[in-house]
């Protein structure tokens, strides 16, 4: 059996070698992937639009609907995670662990029974439980808020350097995944829940779409940015730019919050109680 | 475009990607995976692609492997192949 | 001879490039296990993606940043100075594309193995037999 498989995807390799001899050598400035549309993007750019990151532009100015339906997918993949795993609170919980804090006796409470429901003195542990780690905790609460600000950095200036809405969100999210994982998972879930989550998800796609409809308001094509000159007063290439910022950031914050939610279902397996 | 640096990253790729589908232990083979999507970024900015670079950096090597840690984490973590 | 060994050096990048895509799809199609395929999956994503990548390049050209643009003045941009920025776009989208996937695509992971306990293919596929009868 494992020789058929071999040999189909020895089969398929060589049909794919037999096409590249017609490929334009590599690096050659006049391959026919350079000559159409491309020199037009790159020269007229910066006339059109003020924005020096060629890459930033055509995406979110040029190829927008491209950009809109990416942020569409991106915040359905979020949705159907948690459609996929998401299980409410049992009534009976499973096994728990939970620490006695004044004498720091730790009870190990099988299922169906669970602590005095009013007693301040115990607290839950996870079943996986790693000791306090003061190495790990100062850390990451060092680079936490740092790079926080690099991503709203690298948000802001899509415009002239590598980044822009997509970059700045993932590294939002991985942020709050740093501080989910080094301290307890049932901490993060008090200061971002997932009815936050949800909601900044669709916070992002609206920001997207609704500059789009806000273009049309003005008597414009749909995500046509110079339409938004007359609002914002400015001439119709740096309202170009403005537009571009806007979209970008709906993007980074839809994407933010579609890794935390990927990250809270997997880790907990929906339950939402442990995790990593 | 200094093509010894990217042969070698290349065979260092090529390395990673038949490492990581070939060990016995799941976790191991996630962090292979977070390293060939390291290398992936490296071969990405030597050709001057540095959107995609940054992009990969940020999605490959940081999100992609803390959720394969993760659901490894859920199951289980030894293979039979 | 000669002519085979120059038609060899030119191609042979895209020859590496597709050896990658062909050990992504055998960890696809020939691996037991559910991560591995999923590993796999990830594995052909990103070797099209360094194929797409590699169309763009160009000899002797600079990343597509403009530098002087912003002071005010119009030099005169060429397109032949700068790397193809096109297949860049497309493929920011094409990673976006690979970590939903991704996501998703571990989810149903976690829900096999709630419902089968075990991650391998042929003993998923046993199971679902054995209850069948």
């Amino acid at each position: 059996m494992k020789i058929f498989k071999i040999v189909i995807v020895l089969l398929f390799g060589g049909v794919l070698i037999y096409c590249t001899l017609d490929f334009p050598s590599w690096g050659d400035p006049q391959a026919p992937a350079s000559r159409h549309v491309s020199p037009r993007y790159i020269e007229k750019t910066i006339e059109e639009t003020s924005v020096p990151n060629i890459v930033t532009a055509v995406l979110a100015d040029y190829r927008g609907y491209d950009t809109m339906f990416e942020t569409i997918v991106i915040f359905s993949a979020g949705i159907a995670c948690i459609f996929l795993l998401r299980v409410s609170k049992r009534k009976k919980s499973g096994l728990q662990m939970y620490r006695h804090v004044p004498t720091g006796l730790t009870l190990r409470i099988e299922e169906g029974y669970g602590p005095p429901p009013d007693s301040r003195d115990f607290e839950r542990i996870d079943l996986m439980w790693v000791p306090y780690d003061l190495i790990v905790k100062t850390g990451s609460r060092l680079i936490v808020p740092f790079s926080q600000l690099f991503a709203l950095y690298v948000i802001a200036h899509g415009h002239h350097s590598p980044g822009g809405g997509f970059q700045g969100g993932v590294i939002l999210g991985a942020s709050i995944i740093l501080f989910a994982i080094s301290n307890n998972l049932r901490l993060s879930f008090t200061r971002i829940s997932e009815k936050l989550a949800v909601l900044l998800c669709g916070l992002g796609v609206i920001i997207y779409a609704g500059t789009g409809i806000l273009c049309t308001i003005f008597g414009s094509n749909y995500l046509d940015y110079g339409a938004l000159s007359k609002i914002l007063g400015v001439d119709v290439i740096t309202a170009r730019s403005h537009g571009i910022l806007m979209v970008e950031i709906g993007v980074g914050i839809c994407v933010m919050a579609v890794m935390v939610l990927l990250y809270y279902n997997l880790a907990s397996a929906g339950r939402h109680d442990e995790g990593l | 475009m200094i093509w010894q640096i990217e042969i070698i990253v290349l065979l260092i790729v090529m390395i990673c990607g038949i490492g990581a589908i070939m060990v016995k232990d799941l976790l191991g083979a996630a962090i292979l995976f977070g390293a060939y999507s390291f290398m992936m970024c490296l071969l990405w900015a030597i050709m001057g692609a540095v959107d995609v670079a940054f992009t990969e950096a940020s999605v490959g090597a940081g999100i992609s492997t803390v959720l394969f840690v993760a659901a490894v984490f859920r199951t289980s973590r030894r293979t039979k192949d | 001879m000669n002519e085979f060994f120059s038609i060899v050096i030119s191609k042979l990048n895209y020859w590496v490039y597709i050896t990658l895509m062909m050990i992504g799809l055998y960890a696809m199609i020939a691996k037991n296990n559910l991560v591995k395929k999923i590993i796999g999956m990830n594995i052909l994503q990103t070797a099209v993606i360094l194929f797409f990548i590699s169309i763009g390049a160009k000899r002797d050209a600079t990343i597509p940043i403009i530098t002087h643009g912003h002071a005010g003045e119009h030099h005169a941009v060429h397109a032949v100075d700068f790397i193809n920025p096109l297949p860049h776009v497309l493929m920011l989208t094409a990673i976006v594309v690979a970590v939903a996937t991704l996501g998703v695509a571990l989810a149903l992971v976690i829900k096999l193995y709630q419902k089968y306990q075990t991650l391998e293919e042929d003993e998923i596929l046993e199971q679902i037999r054995v209850r069948d009868e």
